[in-house]
């Protein structure tokens, strides 16, 4: 495989725009008739200078309202678009899934179907006849291999199109509302299906105005407002964010430091200190948005002293998405301690540490406390930056440590099994 | 983190670089060409008891109807070397010709919810009709061999000509294919330009007539320079009897053949050139 550190995907710097001509009707006439007249048109940029990247692994969502140029962005990315500004690249093979069963003729019957899409979604005709059995289960209508699509009920279709999806074998698949199709019980089993693609480390963008199921499957997310980005990051930011555009009495002019503002509020300390930024790093020492599980990385936070201070307690702590404290690092046990700073000195705190985290996405609350305690903060910022973990593991705890296995099947005695009363 | 934080991470990756012709992966073009070929072939077949029939009844019911015509009414055919089976094949490859182009002409907007759905080789959707197109003619040579030996042709080695000569028809239906598709799409009169057009071929090829007919030079010299003509007439040379004169013969002279093979060439450099430039796009204008 690829290296495991290379993004999925990147979009860099993207824009898309449409031109819409003001009279339709396009003839060859009436270009004889008029050769000289040029056809009105307007331009509409649908996609407005997009940049992101998405680990491998990594559940990204992008949200919209409609006609935000979400779709139109999904749509560059499965290359059935030519963008007009920009690049974009991917590593793995990607599948699109704008509508479930694209292609599915009803005269013919599931096999026939099946083959037709499973070939025009990427797998060679042979891999999918070989498929077909393990779809076919999946959509759980074994009796219903020969029927013509037809004869089938609405809900059939939609489970024969999710299960051919599933089986296409991208590792990275772009998903565009079809999850907006089918009754609960199939919206689960979905999500089910997403929750295995997330274990066995494939990468999905999911483009959705659905903010709960972004919340609640997704590493990360990106709001689009008029094709331009608006947000980016933890998915409940963005869907706080997403209501005031959607509840908005007019659309408020995108802000992509937005995000910044609203942290003020998690923030403590007297002041003589500020954290100016904070971010985490790969084994490599680039800066970092998601991270392998198991592979060394460090947390970095940059700050500097308005007034001298004696001694400062610098740290971080790092929580999962349950809010639970899965890290706490400073430099308390540091000796000698740090010495005095003067004012307007800035300082870098890196520290490193085993990824042994489980596939998660993380919150640091990097702080600078005067010393003693360590509760009098000189500045601490609450959930100041975030990183995802990415990683194939299935482990239920919260951290995944190395470990090895030993099973010894040499002969034991047996304790008796006795047979009560 | 900001909104641009693809920068810092590194460029890489195999570059998405949009829909197009080809797609830069000529097995998925294949593969896909001959799956969409074979489910439309597959549909037609589908829910008609006489299948079979109905794939070689096109060319055989405008045979029957020209038969009648040109031998009881106006006798065309006497003095010629197996005149029914000679209008036959002409049929038979004019039909091939007009199913490839005239259904190619709507085609990217008939399959348009895939088109604007997945990304795949736009060509594969014109030339699937081709293919379509080519299966039936397939069928329709086994009754005109069938045919022919049956009213008392031979088999000779000239035979070897006919996989060349379907071929060059090929190539010129495929590049036409190509060329009208992508047309229709800005242009929605390519559809009766074309139809009356391909009635123009039909009647400017040796197809109820034979070439012989033509008394005048020059008409003939000018008829040959359709390239379906020439094949049509290199087929009745070569497949159906001797006597039937050669495409060189009537072009008059070998090296004029070049202008029904350069005529073929250019189509097809011009229809692929043109898809391949407009099938970015295409998924958009539609």
């Amino acid at each position: 495989m690829n290296d495991a550190l290379a993004p999925a995907i990147v979009v860099d710097d993207v824009s898309k725009r449409f031109r819409i001509p003001g009279e339709r009707v396009m003839t060859l006439k009436e270009r004889a008739l008029h050769p000289l007249r040029t056809i009105p048109q307007h331009e509409l940029t649908a996609v407005d200078h997009v940049s992101f990247s998405v680990a491998p692994g990594e559940f990204f969502a992008v949200v919209g309202r409609n006609g935000s140029g979400k779709s139109t962005l999904l749509k560059c990315l499965a290359g059935i678009y030519a963008v007009d500004e920009g690049r974009m690249f991917a590593n793995g093979r990607m599948s699109t899934f704008i509508e479930l069963g694209v292609g599915f003729n009803m005269e013919l019957p599931a096999r026939e179907n099946v083959i037709i899409n499973a070939t025009m979604l990427g797998l060679s005709p042979r891999r999918a006849r070989e498929r077909f059995e393990a779809v076919l289960d999946f959509a759980e209508l074994e009796e219903f291999a020969d029927l013509r699509l037809k004869n089938y009920s609405s809900g059939m279709l939609v489970r024969l199109a999710f299960a051919v999806m599933i089986q296409v074998d991208a590792d990275i698949l772009l998903i565009d509302e079809v999850l907006a199709v089918g009754d609960a019980s199939f919206q689960q089993k979905c999500y089910d299906e997403f929750a295995r693609l997330r274990r066995e480390g494939r990468t999905v963008v999911l483009v959705t105005h659905d903010m709960v199921a972004a919340e609640r499957f997704c590493d990360r997310a990106l709001l689009l407002e008029h094709g331009r980005p608006v947000m980016m990051g933890d998915p409940h930011k963005v869907g706080l964010r997403y209501m005031e555009l959607n509840f908005a009495r007019e659309a408020v002019e995108p802000e992509v430091d937005e995000e910044d503002a609203e942290r003020e509020s998690d923030r403590l300390g007297d002041g003589r200190g500020e954290i100016l930024e904070a971010w985490f790093e790969d084994a490599d020492g680039r800066r970092a948005a998601a991270l392998p599980a198991g592979r060394r990385c460090s947390f970095v936070a940059r700050a500097r002293f308005s007034e001298e201070v004696e001694g400062p307690i610098l740290g971080f702590s790092l929580q999962n998405a349950e809010q639970q404290t899965v890290l706490a690092a400073s430099t308390l046990a540091l000796s000698p301690q740090l010495g005095s700073f003067a004012a307007g000195e800035e300082v870098t705190l890196r520290i490193a540490f085993d990824n042994v985290f489980r596939p998660d996405r993380y919150y640091a609350t990097p702080a600078i406390a005067h010393a003693g305690t360590g509760f009098a903060w000189i500045d601490r910022r609450e959930r100041f930056t975030e990183v995802v973990v990415t990683g194939a593991s299935r482990t239920d705890a919260i951290v995944d440590l190395p470990y090895e296995v030993a099973v010894d099947r040499g002969k034991v005695d047996r304790p008796r099994t006795e047979v009560a009363g | 983190m900001s909104v641009t934080d693809a920068t810092t991470a590194r460029p890489m990756g195999r570059s998405i670089r949009g829909p197009s012709a080809v797609g830069g992966d000529w097995r998925r073009l294949l593969h896909l060409t001959r799956l969409l070929a074979v489910t439309e072939f597959k549909l037609r077949f589908f829910g008609s008891v006489l299948g079979y029939v109905w794939q070689v009844m096109h060319p055989l019911l405008l045979f029957g109807v020209l038969y009648v015509v040109f031998t009881e009414v106006v006798p065309l055919g006497e003095g010629v070397a197996f005149y029914p089976v000679a209008l036959l094949s002409a049929l038979v490859l004019f039909v091939f010709l007009s199913e490839a182009t005239s259904q190619s002409v709507q085609s990217l907007i008939e399959r348009e919810p895939i088109v604007r759905k997945i990304q795949f080789p736009r060509l594969a959707v014109p030339l699937s009709i081709v293919l379509t197109a080519l299966f039936r003619m397939g069928l329709n040579l086994l009754v005109v061999f069938a045919f022919l030996l049956i009213s008392g042709g031979s088999v000779r080695l000239s035979w070897l000509e006919l996989p060349l000569l379907l071929a060059l028809l090929i190539v010129y239906s495929a590049g036409l294919a190509a060329l009208l598709s992508a047309l229709f799409v800005h242009f929605r009169d390519v559809k009766p330009i074309w139809d009356v057009l391909l009635q123009v071929i039909f009647y400017a090829s040796p197809i109820f007539y034979p070439i012989t007919i033509v008394t005048s030079d020059t008409l003939r010299e000018l008829l040959m320079v359709n390239p379906l003509a020439a094949i049509i007439q290199q087929f009745r040379h070569a497949v159906i009897d001797p006597s039937h004169p050669s495409a060189a013969e009537a072009i008059g002279g070998g090296a004029r053949l070049l202008i029904p093979l350069g005529l073929i060439a250019l189509v097809a450099v011009v229809g692929f050139r043109y898809f391949d430039r407009k099938a970015p796009r295409i998924a958009e204008e539609l």
